[in-house]
């Protein structure tokens, strides 16, 4: 297993995703598509099935040994957690559903208790809108201003500009994506999070995409928050990663209340438990924390020089073989990017693409991808988008850029 | 290469699609309401005006979409010209039922928008298909706007 990840050796890194074997209408699957959602390894699957089949229980509450070992297994989810981010501590590691979930936590409880109406927030031009609106609903349920920092037209963050956003020294906050979605650009998170703090302000990084791809160290980039999403890291649905400062977390009050997250309760008054668990109302994603854990392992064995180095390339075959297209427009040229590439081909709309990419086996997103804002920035309704992963291949970019070739013919 | 795709991106729809007969909004009209599907992106806006005896005497339309939802916008203006309100949206049923199911059950008034039969072996462009219609049905009601919900 070790051999085989030092080398990246990609095909036995795809035998190790079980769903990559099968056919789509009779034709080879090829899977694009895993900026959305990637697929899991079998050491996820087998992990999770394990758990369920050997030795699963509540959780933080059991005196029994059931509850004892799936704590354990669960817990130890923190600490890898906290090993891929660097974290300075495990306590720093609050589990969430999803990116969505620890947004939200973030703007709820940071945004509402720390902040105060007058401040601003600062995001950027090309979110997530998971990014926007609990920003928005910030915004109106407590008086904070809601600014977003310009791109340029390659897709990459304006800096003069988002500097000029804290000339009257009132942004509270910065909470901007580490990789765009769509354009597949990285944002310079440590001169992000320098300018932010020279002025006196917080950096949030939606890190969804870019802990995919790239390594995190969150004390070297200088940030405040970050998250990420383990259905996007190979991991199961339903399982997310909010880090936050321990000073920071310490400060903020609970936004979910419930089991889990108390150290007393009467009637007449609660008190909570310390960090984490204060933000872990309720019985957890177990299974899938475990999941997680597998995840974060199998990442970790494999290594992010390689992974990066493997991406890169992919991405770099991709634009060329995409740019050799006629009628394909690449959307997004930042000079730092990651294995996102989203295009529109001139004869047919994205998704009439995406119906006949799928009827090959190859599967693409099509559509706004969350991002509508972004997509009336770039002047588009829609694109397609093709996004890789560990297990995608030089093969599978040919066989897309065929395809788009032949698709443009259909649409002669 | 994509012979399996003719059903649903036949001669028909391939032909309105890329040049719709009635992509034309209306310089005098009753109502209007525009479309929209937040998921994809596509946008629609239909303008309608009505005969004395309340029936549709002409429509028109705009679209920024796929050639399904441009087709599908472009078969209804005809499918529906001179019907009444209620005749309209009891076609509309039946086209919805024929985009989710295949089946075209009682259709012989409703020749026009057979070539879109095949969508319902394409779940995820259905929407794309109705999308018109959710426009149009907006418009006669009056509501202004409507989201493609299939």
């Amino acid at each position: 297993m070790n051999d085989m990840m030092h080398s990246l050796d990609i095909a036995a890194i795809r035998r190790e995703f079980p769903i990559l074997s099968q056919k789509i209408r009779g034709k080879d699957l090829v899977f694009l598509d895993s900026a959305a959602s990637a697929q899991k390894p079998r050491a996820v699957i087998q992990a999770m099935v394990g758990a369920m089949e050997t030795q699963y229980a509540n959780i933080h509450r059991g005196l029994h040994w059931m509850s004892e070992r799936t704590t354990e297994a669960y817990e130890l989810t923190r600490d890898a957690a906290a090993r891929l981010l660097n974290a300075r501590d495990r306590s720093e590691i609050v589990f969430v559903r999803n990116t969505t979930e620890a947004i939200n936590l973030v703007a709820h409880s940071y945004g509402r208790a720390i902040m105060k109406p007058g401040q601003a927030v600062v995001i950027s031009a090309m979110e997530h809108h998971s990014n926007i609106v609990p920003w928005q609903m910030l915004r109106d349920s407590h008086g904070i201003e809601l600014r977003v920092a310009p791109i340029s037209d390659a897709g990459e963050l304006d800096m003069a500009a988002f500097e000029a956003l804290f000339a009257d020294g009132r942004v509270g906050l910065v909470a901007i994506t580490h990789m765009s979605n769509v354009l597949g650009s990285y944002t310079p998170v440590e001169r992000i999070a320098a300018i932010a703090h020279a002025h006196g302000a917080k950096v949030f990084f939606d890190g969804s995409q870019a802990v995919v791809h790239r390594r995190v160290d969150v004390q070297a980039i200088g940030a405040d928050f970050y998250c990420f999403t383990g259905h996007k890291l190979y991991g199961p649905t339903g399982i997310g990663v909010l880090w936050g400062r321990r000073e920071l977390l310490d400060a903020m009050p609970p936004w979910m209340g419930g089991g889990d997250m108390i150290s007393s309760v009467s009637y007449e008054h609660s008190t909570w438990a310390d960090v984490p668990h204060k933000f872990e109302a309720g019985t957890p994603a177990i299974i899938e924390g475990i999941g997680l854990c597998a995840a974060i392992e199998f990442v970790e064995a494999i290594g992010y020089p390689a992974i990066a180095a493997h991406e890169a390339a992919l991405t770099e075959h991709a634009l060329a073989k995409l740019s050799a297209i006629e009628g394909i427009t690449l959307i997004g040229r930042a000079q730092d990017r990651g294995g996102v590439v989203a295009f529109t081909l001139d004869r047919a709309h994205a998704h009439d693409v995406a119906t006949l990419l799928d009827r090959q086996g190859i599967a693409v997103r099509a559509g706004q991808h969350c991002a509508e804002p972004l997509m009336r920035r770039l002047g588009l309704d829609s694109t397609a988008r093709a996004s890789f992963g560990i297990y995608t291949t030089r093969e599978e970019i040919d066989a897309l850029a065929d395809t788009l070739g032949r698709i443009r013919e259909f649409f002669a | 290469m994509f012979e399996d795709v003719r059903d649903l991106y036949n001669a028909a729809i391939l032909e309105r699609g890329r040049r719709p007969r009635h992509m034309t909004k209306l310089a005098a009209f009753d109502a209007t309401a525009k479309g929209d599907n937040p998921m994809c992106g596509d946008r629609v806006q239909v303008w309608l005006r009505y005969a004395p005896d309340g029936s549709i005497a002409a429509t028109g339309f705009d679209a920024r979409g796929c050639e399904i939802s441009k087709a599908s916008a472009d078969l209804m203006v005809e499918a529906v010209q001179g019907r009444t309100k209620d005749a309209t949206k009891a076609m509309f049923e039946r086209f919805r039922a024929m985009a989710q199911g295949g089946e075209c059950p009682a259709c012989a008034a409703f020749e026009p928008l057979k070539p879109l039969a095949a969508v319902h072996a394409y779940p995820s462009r259905v929407k794309c298909a109705t999308l018109p219609w959710h426009a149009l049905l907006a418009a006669l009601e009056g509501a202004g706007n409507a989201t493609s919900e299939a």
